[in-house]
């Protein structure tokens, strides 16, 4: 029993050192530089116009994902979970493929694809309207990325809030259109608000996709990782360890919120 | 029965438009692009996409991205798997905190990782100064992309393995130690078995995600060819000074590697569901 116990804390201690110093110290880190920056300076560098575009880039983009993929992957986990037809496997598989995407190359597609020279690209250049290099490419790019989470998320809510309930609606007289609002999508809430979390949570953040897409113009097409970055590599260190504190925060809050979902729904 | 009552096995105007925008969907922002790259690499011949595969600095950054991947793994998994078994089967004070905060590696940007691990590791800081002050580099080295790899990819392996622990009976454990089986034994015979599908699964998600992995790694590691450079920098790079069709040969190479661990995943999650089930 006595050497158990020493096993035991000795695995503990192991473990509970290496998170720390793995995940946690890396963290008190940015933290311990923004205090060596001073609070006003903090501030002041996130006040910058090159700052604050890239805040607002970021949220604009951000919010078109949301609510893009919010339709689009209500819509998948629908047609996944409820309809039958063949090749649902495949498209199943392909839901995923964006997870298993490098950024960048996931960038290189779009180029390719929407480009000047691309496809559909070169077909809208003729129009005046530029993807590639602009904001549309930024916001095609995080979509890409963020695409499975609604879809993934929703879906096994679905399958277990079951057709009864809705069967109920149509046979008390409702539309297709009242059985959806005011029966699957209430069953399917905790699911969405999840899916959606996850989403804002790496729409702020991504990088290799967007810096592709958008040729990183400074205050044109610089999202906040971006201009983190372009900080970082102007030597202008106090401006991107603030601005890496503060998506670190939002990033913080965010983990918190899904941890209050998935306590609340009581999955795991 | 309403014939509406049952979508499921006749499919009325609405389903199809239903179905209809989720292809369009996936089309337009997965099936398109994937294609598009492949007609455009295949453009020049395959003897020019091999070409362009096979330059130096390219093989380099597959091999040096292959090669701390696989680091990485080795690390995350014994790593991962003792993290899942302390906070399933140890009760101590901030467990909930710490199980908590093991996915924060997910929900924190890559850039955001990246300048973190060079705050600490960096020349300037306090832990690198001293590496430094021996003559070894932590970042824009080799460590520097394991370390930024193991941040990154450190919840795959608890997370895969933990449900499984939960669920797992402790009576095997019980009759293999009434059957005189020492701890050791019992912890390779019986819980590792038991365990292998989800921590393989853990393992393949990593390595798939390590294979990609930009943001964090470009900060830490830097562009530096023959020394950091991973394939995804390489891409970057190839992108940046307008050559993207030297570009196209690893990134054909990646976007197969990213077919083959999603397909290797989805095999490893049906064994060890069937796992769970016996």
């Amino acid at each position: 029993m006595k050497r158990t116990d020493i096993v035991k804390t000795l695995l503990l201690v192991l473990v509970t050192g290496w998170f720390l110093v793995l995940i946690m110290v890396p963290v008190f880190g940015i933290m311990q530089e923004a205090i060596k920056f001073g609070l006003a300076n903090v501030l002041s560098s996130l006040m910058t116009p090159h700052a604050r575009h890239a805040f607002l880039l970021t949220l604009w983009i951000t919010v078109a994902a949301v609510v893009i993929n919010s339709i689009f992957g209500i819509i998948l986990a629908v047609v996944l979970v409820k309809q039958n037809f063949k090749g649902k496997l495949f498209i199943e598989g392909l839901l995923d493929l964006p997870f298993a995407v490098s950024p960048v190359v996931a960038g290189f597609m779009f180029i390719i694809l929407f480009g000047p020279q691309g496809l559909i690209g070169s077909w809208f250049e003729g129009q005046g309207i530029k993807i590639i290099y602009a904001l549309p490419g930024m916001i095609i790019a995080t979509l890409f990325v963020t695409l499975p989470f609604v879809a993934r998320e929703v879906m096994p809510v679905l399958r277990e809030s079951g057709l009864e309930q809705e069967e109920a609606a149509y046979v008390l007289g409702a539309s297709r259109w009242q059985a959806f609002w005011r029966v699957t999508l209430p069953s399917v809430k905790w699911g969405l608000i999840y899916g959606v979390t996850l989403t804002v949570a790496r729409a702020i953040g991504e990088f290799g996709a967007v810096i592709v897409v958008s040729g990183n113009i400074i205050n044109r097409t610089q999202t906040v990782p971006l201009h983190i970055h372009q900080e970082f590599t102007d030597f202008n260190y106090g401006g991107a360890y603030s601005a890496a504190l503060l998506l670190a925060v939002i990033s913080f809050t965010l983990l918190i919120t899904l941890q209050t979902i998935y306590r609340r729904t009581d999955r795991v | 029965m309403n014939g509406r009552a049952s979508p499921s096995n006749r499919a009325t105007n609405s389903d199809l438009v239903l179905r209809s925008l989720s292809f369009g969907y996936i089309g337009l922002l997965i099936v398109l692009p994937i294609i598009a790259m492949v007609v455009r690499s295949l453009e020049g011949g395959l003897a020019a996409l091999w070409a362009d595969m096979t330059l130096p600095p390219a093989i380099y950054s597959l091999k040096l991205t292959i090669s701390t991947a696989l680091i990485m793994v080795a690390i995350n998994v014994v790593t991962g798997t003792a993290t899942a078994w302390v906070l399933v089967r140890y009760s101590f004070p901030g467990k909930n905190l710490m199980n908590a905060l093991i996915d924060l590696p997910f929900a924190m940007p890559t850039i955001v990782t990246g300048i973190m691990l060079v705050a600490v590791y960096g020349p300037r800081s306090m832990i690198g100064g001293f590496f430094q002050r021996y003559g070894y580099e932590i970042m824009f080295n080799k460590p520097g992309i394991i370390l930024a790899l193991m941040f990154v990819t450190f919840p795959f392996v608890v997370r895969a393995v933990q449900p499984v622990l939960i669920e797992m009976d402790k009576d095997m454990e019980e009759a293999a130690r009434t059957l005189g089986a020492s701890s050791v034994t019992i912890f390779l015979r019986v819980v590792i078995p038991s365990l292998l599908p989800s921590i393989l699964t853990g393992a393949a998600l990593s390595f798939s995600r390590a294979l990609g992995e930009f943001g964090s790694i470009i900060m830490v590691a830097g562009n530096i060819p023959f020394k950091t450079q991973v394939a995804s920098v390489y891409i970057y790079g190839e992108i940046e000074s307008y050559n993207p069709q030297g570009a196209l040969g690893l990134s054909v190479v990646l976007l197969l590697f990213s077919f083959v661990t999603l397909m290797v995943i989805n095999v490893l999650q049906y064994w060890s569901r069937r796992h769970e089930k016996n």
